[in-house]
C-alpha cells in the first residue's frame, strides 16, 4: 500500500476522485493455475477526466476496464483492492447492486459493434430499453431522447434510422448507436475498450471527435483502451502506461510522449512508425522477446528480460513511484536519475544505387477490373454487380515496395488477389514479368507462382491448423520440384526458418502453439519458400501488437535487401505505409486516386482523399497534433454497388464542384512522377 | 501489496481427468465388450441361437439359461450376443458407407459450388421432406424383407445429413486465408480439397459417425421390431423385443434385448462426446 499511499500524497489538492481504484487484482483461476491478468492495479480518476490507458495484448488493460464494469465471468475472479466509486466499493457489491451502477453510473463501449447489438431488436428498442430499465425514463420519452442522441452522434436521418435493424448499419454508425446507448443515461463515466480498433482510420477520426465532445459538452469522464498511442493521446489528458498487469508509467501525454520515463513506455513510442516523422531507415527499433507468462511473472522488474537498460537493481521488483506532481514510473533506471536515449537507428542505406539501373517493371496492370454478380433480390429484380476493381493502371517495378492504401472496401484485397490470380478479373490486362496472365489458366499460371508468392493478413487462419510447419513449408517445395526427396526438403526448410529468426526445432510443431508475430513469420517463410521475387503482402502486420508489427516490418525490409524482392504492400495504416513503401497507390471504391513517391505524397497530397487520409491519422505527440491540418472527412465511403456519378469521392469531398458530378476525372501526371485523378489537383 | 490472495479450493487433477475422460472410457468399454462377445459369439455362447427346445420355453433367469428363455425355448443370452453381431454390422455398413458417400459428395459440391451443389442440396432436400423412419420403412417395404435390404433402405436415409454437414464444414474452411495460400502456391483443387480441408473438416465428421451409429443401430432395430428387418429366426434385438411385446409376465424375453440397445446406444454416445473434445486442435493443447 506504499505506493498507493505515495502517489496519493504526489496528487494533493485534487478533489475526491469518481473513481480511485487501489491495488486491483483480478486473476483467471483456471486449471493450470491463476493467471495474474491485473496484478496490483491503482490509479485515480476526477470527475469529467479522460484517462487512457495503453499497453499490447495481454497486458490487462480490458480486464482492468471489465472488472470496473464487473462484467467477469468464472474463471476470472476479483482476488484483491478495491474500486471505490462514488463512496461504494464496486469491489464488494453483489450482483443486484451492481446492476444498478452498470449503464446507469458506468457505461460501456466494446471493440467490436457488430457483435455488441442485438441483431433481432431494431435500435429504437435496444436503446429504449436501455434507459426504461434504470426507471429515469417512460418508454415515449426515451424514444425522444433516443432520437436526439442519435442526432447528437451525427446519424444522418436519425428519425428513421431508430428503427432500424443493427445490421443496417456499417460499423462507424454501430459504434455511433453503442456510444449513443453508452451516454443515454448520463452516467459519470464511460469505458471505452478499443472502440476505434474494428472502423476505417477516417471513422476512426470522427469517433473520437465524438468521444472528445462528449467529454467536453457533458462532463462525462472517459477511459479509452486502446493499444494506439496515437488515439489516446488525441483525447486523454492523462494515459497509464499497463505491462503485464501492472502500470509501469503514469503521466499527462505532453510528457509521457515525448520524454518516457519507463522503458516499455519508450519502447512502445518507437517501434511504431509515425506519419509525421521523415523515414531514415525502415528499420524500426523494437525489443527482443515476449510479453512474460501471466501464470508466473518473472521475480522483479517483470520487464527486465525485454529491456535494454536492465541493470542489476532491476532484480528487485520496483515501485510505482511518483516523478514529479504529475507523473509515475515504476523503474529503477529512471527513478535513479537514469534517462532513457534516443534509439541508434542504423544509417540510411544508398538505395538510389540499386534502383538507378533502369527499372523494370516486374507487373503491369493496365485497366483491371472485377465485378463481383450479387444475388438477385427478388426473381425478377435486375442483375447487380459489386464493382471491386474498377479500371485500375498500375506497374510495379522491380526491387521496389508499393504501397496500397484505402479505406476498407476500396479494392484493396481484391486487387491482390487479381495479381496473384486468386480471382479472375474482368477486365483488363495483367502482365507478370513479360508474359499476359490476365487469362491463364491455374496450370498455365503454376509454373509463375514460383516467382509471386502472398503474405495473408490473419496469422491465425492462413496457416493449415491441421499440418506440421514442417508439412507447410514442404509442400511448396515439394510440388514444384524445387528440392529433391525428404531429406533435401529438410534442409530447405531449416534454412527458411532460420531466414525469419524461428528455431528449427519449429519443424514439428502445429500453428496452435506459436504466438501471432511467429505465425506471420511462418506465413512469410512459406511464401519465400519458393524463392519469389515479386511477394504481395495483404495487410501483413494489421492483426499484430506494435512491437510485433515493428519486427515484421524489420523482417521484410531485411529480406528485401537480401534477396532483393519486390514488395505489393497493402495496408491501412498510412504511417507504415510511409515508412515502408517507395511509392504509393491511393485507391478509393475500386478507382485509383492518386500514385506518388511516399515522401511527395505525405509531403504534398494533390487529391482531397489522400489529404483527408493523412490528417485522420494521429501522431502520438498532442504538441504535433495541435499544430497539424486537420481536414475532416465527412460520412461513410458509398457503396460499391452503386458509386457515385462522376469522380467517386465526389459525396465527401471538401472541394467538389458541379463537374465532379458529370465527369469522371482521368489518371494525369500533375507534378513529378506524381498522378492524381482530380479536377482540382491540390486545391485543398 | 500485503493483501493476503485467498484462492478457492480447485478440483484435484485426478478428479478433473476422471471428468473429462471417465465418461468416453467408459463408452468405448461398453463397445469393446459388445465388439467381443459379437465377434467370438460361436464360443462363448452356451447354446446354439436358432436351437428350438418348446419343453424349455419361456424359463425365468436360472443357472442354465442366464437371460431365461423366449416362446420357443431359445436361449436369450445367446440370441442377444448373436443379435450384436446382426446390428453391430448393419449399423457400421450404413453409417461408415453413407458416411463416406455423403461426404464426398456435399464436400466436393461445395469446392466447387454452382449447379452442383444446387443440385445436391435440393437432393437432400427431397429425403429431408420424408419422417427418416418412415421413409426407410417405405423403401425397405419395397425392396422386400431381409438385414441387406433394410441396410440399403438405411442407406438412402442416410447419407444427406452427411452431405449437408460435409459441405457446411467445407464452406466454412474455403473461406480460410489457408486455402488461398495453397491456391497461390499452385496446388490444384483435388489437392486442396482432399489434404487440406478435408482434415480440417474431419472433426465433426467423425464425431456424427460415432453419435450416429448408435442412432443407426436404433433405426434399424426400430424397423426389425416393425417385422422390417431380419427375416426369421436370425437372432436381432428389435425383433427379439416384438416377440416379447406381449410378454408382460416374462419380462426377461423383451428386457435383455432392449438393454443390450441401449447400452450400445450409450456407449456410442459417451465415446462421440469424448472424440468430440479430443479432436479439437484448440482443446488439445490445453
Amino acid at each position: 500500500m506504499q505506493e498507493a499511499a505515495d502517489l496519493e500524497a504526489a496528487k494533493q489538492g485534487d478533489a475526491e476522485p469518481l473513481l480511485r481504484v487501489r491495488d486491483l487484482r483480478t486473476w483467471f483461476l483456471t486449471d493450470a493455475g491463476p493467471v495474474r491478468a491485473v496484478d496490483g492495479v491503482s490509479f485515480d480518476l476526477a470527475a469529467g477526466e479522460t484517462l487512457g490507458i495503453v499497453g499490447e495484448s495481454g497486458s490487462g488493460k480490458s480486464v482492468c476496464a471489465k472488472t470496473i464494469m464487473r462484467l467477469l465471468d468464472p474463471p476470472a475472479k476479483i482476488v484483491g483492492g478495491s474500486i471505490e466509486f462514488r463512496g461504494r466499493d464496486l469491489a464488494k457489491l453483489d450482483e443486484e447492486e451492481v446492476r444498478a451502477v452498470r449503464g446507469r453510473e458506468i457505461a460501456m463501449v466494446f471493440q467490436d459493434p457488430m457483435t455488441s447489438l442485438n441483431p433481432v431488436l431494431r435500435i429504437a428498442k435496444q436503446l429504449v430499453e436501455a434507459m426504461t430499465a434504470h426507471g429515469r425514463f417512460t418508454a415515449a420519452a426515451a424514444r425522444t431522447r433516443a432520437i436526439d442522441l442519435l442526432r447528437r452522434m451525427g446519424v444522418a436521418s436519425a428519425q428513421a434510422a431508430v428503427d432500424r435493424y443493427p445490421h443496417q448499419f456499417s460499423g462507424g454508425m454501430r459504434q455511433r448507436v453503442m456510444l449513443a446507448m453508452g451516454v443515454s443515461n448520463e452516467p459519470a463515466l464511460l469505458i471505452a475498450d478499443e472502440p476505434t480498433t474494428a472502423l476505417d482510420v477516417t471513422i476512426q477520426a470522427q469517433i473520437l471527435e465524438l468521444l472528445r465532445g462528449l467529454n467536453a459538452d457533458l462532463g462525462t469522464a472517459v477511459i479509452l483502451i486502446s493499444h494506439d498511442l496515437g488515439v489516446i493521446a488525441n483525447v486523454c489528458a492523462r494515459i497509464l502506461v499497463m505491462y503485464a498487469g501492472e502500470v509501469v508509467e503514469e503521466g499527462a501525454p505532453e510528457d509521457l510522449l515525448t520524454d518516457p520515463r519507463h522503458p516499455y513506455t519508450w519502447a512502445l513510442l518507437h517501434a511504431a512508425p509515425r506519419i509525421d516523422a521523415e523515414a531514415e531507415d525502415r528499420r524500426l527499433v523494437t525489443i527482443e522477446g515476449q510479453p512474460p507468462d501471466p501464470r508466473a511473472w518473472p521475480e522483479g522488474c517483470r520487464f527486465r528480460a525485454r529491456c535494454p537498460f536492465a541493470i542489476d537493481k532491476c532484480a528487485e521488483h520496483p515501485d510505482l513511484l511518483p516523478i514529479d506532481a504529475t507523473r509515475a514510473s515504476r523503474c529503477w533506471v529512471t527513478q535513479a536519475g537514469g534517462a532513457l536515449h534516443e534509439p541508434v537507428r542504423p544509417q540510411p542505406q544508398a538505395r538510389d544505387a540499386a534502383t538507378a539501373v533502369a527499372p523494370q517493371p516486374l507487373l503491369e496492370v493496365r485497366g483491371l477490373s472485377k465485378h463481383f454478380p450479387l444475388p438477385r433480390e427478388t426473381l425478377f429484380a435486375e442483375q447487380r454487380v459489386l464493382r471491386a476493381v474498377d479500371g485500375v493502371d498500375l506497374d510495379v517495378m522491380a526491387g521496389e515496395t508499393v504501397g496500397l492504401v484505402g479505406e476498407s472496401g476500396c479494392g484493396k484485397s481484391t486487387l491482390a488477389r487479381l495479381v496473384t490470380r486468386l480471382h479472375e478479373p474482368t477486365g483488363g490486362s495483367i502482365r507478370f514479368a513479360g508474359s499476359d496472365i490476365t487469362h491463364a489458366t491455374q496450370a498455365e499460371i503454376r509454373p509463375l507462382r514460383r516467382r509471386m508468392q502472398m503474405i495473408f493478413q490473419d496469422p491465425y487462419a492462413s496457416l493449415n491448423p491441421r499440418m506440421t510447419v514442417g508439412e507447410i513449408l514442404t509442400g511448396p517445395l515439394l510440388l514444384h520440384r524445387i528440392v529433391d526427396g525428404q531429406a533435401a526438403a529438410r534442409t530447405r526448410v531449416e534454412e527458411l526458418l532460420g531466414l525469419v529468426g524461428l528455431p528449427r526445432q519449429s519443424m514439428q510443431r502445429f500453428p496452435h502453439e506459436f504466438s501471432g508475430g511467429q505465425r506471420q513469420r511462418i506465413s512469410i517463410a512459406r511464401a519465400l519458400a519458393l524463392g519469389p521475387d515479386f511477394v504481395v503482402a495483404d495487410e501483413p502486420i494489421s492483426a499484430l501488437d506494435v512491437n510485433i508489427q515493428a519486427q515484421i516490418i524489420n523482417l521484410m525490409v531485411d529480406l528485401q535487401e537480401r534477396l532483393g524482392l519486390t514488395y505489393l504492400f497493402i495496408a491501412h495504416d498510412l504511417a507504415v505505409v510511409r515508412h515502408v513503401c517507395d511509392r504509393i497507390v491511393v485507391l478509393y471504391l475500386g478507382k485509383v486516386m492518386e500514385i506518388g513517391r511516399a515522401a511527395d505524397l505525405f509531403a504534398r497530397p494533390l487529391h482531397p482523399y489522400t489529404r483527408t487520409l493523412i490528417s485522420a491519422a494521429p501522431v502520438p505527440d498532442p504538441r504535433v497534433e495541435r499544430t497539424r491540418r486537420h481536414v475532416p472527412l465527412k460520412g461513410e465511403p458509398p457503396s460499391a454497388m452503386n458509386p457515385p456519378s462522376g469522380c467517386r469521392f465526389r459525396t465527401r469531398c471538401p472541394v467538389a464542384e458541379e463537374r465532379c458530378a458529370v465527369e469522371m476525372p482521368p489518371l494525369l501526371p500533375a507534378a513529378d512522377g506524381q498522378l492524381v485523378a482530380c479536377h482540382f489537383p491540390g486545391r485543398i | 501489496m500485503s493483501d493476503v490472495v485467498i484462492l478457492p479450493a480447485m478440483a484435484s487433477p485426478r478428479a478433473r481427468r476422471v471428468r473429462r475422460y471417465g465418461l468416453p472410457i467408459l463408452g468405448a468399454g461398453i463397445i469393446l465388450a459388445w465388439a467381443l462377445a459379437a465377434t467370438f459369439a460361436p464360443w462363448i455362447c452356451p447354446y446354439d441361437p436358432n436351437f428350438v427346445d418348446v419343453a424349455q420355453r419361456l424359463r425365468p433367469p436360472s443357472a442354465a439359461n442366464w437371460l431365461g428363455t423366449d416362446a420357443l425355448g431359445r436361449d436369450v443370452l445367446t440370441r442377444v450376443i448373436y443379435g450384436a453381431r446382426t446390428s453391430l454390422s448393419v449399423g457400421l455398413i450404413v453409417v461408415l458407407l453413407g458416411g463416406a458417400f455423403g461426404t464426398l459428395l456435399g464436400a466436393a459440391a461445395a469446392y466447387v459450388r454452382g449447379w452442383a451443389e444446387e443440385a445436391l442440396m435440393r437432393a437432400t432436400d427431397l429425403v429431408f421432406c420424408f419422417p427418416p423412419i418412415i421413409l426407410a420403412m417405405a423403401i425397405a417395404a419395397a425392396l422386400g424383407i431381409g438385414a441387406v435390404n433394410t441396410a440399403i433402405a438405411m442407406l438412402v436415409v442416410w447419407w444427406p445429413k452427411f452431405a449437408r454437414l460435409a459441405r457446411s464444414l467445407v464452406i466454412t474452411q474455403r473461406s480460410m486465408e489457408y486455402v488461398e495460400a495453397a491456391q497461390s502456391i499452385g496446388f490444384g483443387p483435388g489437392h486442396i480439397l482432399v489434404r487440406q480441408i478435408i482434415p480440417n473438416a474431419v472433426g465433426p465428421l467423425v464425431v456424427l459417425v460415432t453419435l450416429d451409429l448408435g442412432n443407426a443401430i436404433l433405426v434399424f432395430a426400430g424397423l426389425s421390431f416393425l417385422g422390417l428387418g431380419v427375416v426369421p429366426p436370425t437372432p436381432e434385438w428389435g425383433a427379439m423385443v416384438a416377440e416379447g411385446r406381449e410378454l408382460v409376465q416374462q419380462w426377461w424375453v423383451a428386457t435383455f434385448p432392449g438393454l443390450a440397445i441401449l447400452t450400445v446406444v450409450m456407449g456410442f454416445n459417451f465415446m462421440g462426446d469424448g472424440f468430440r473434445d479430443w479432436l479439437d486442435p484448440h482443446a488439445r493443447s490445453r
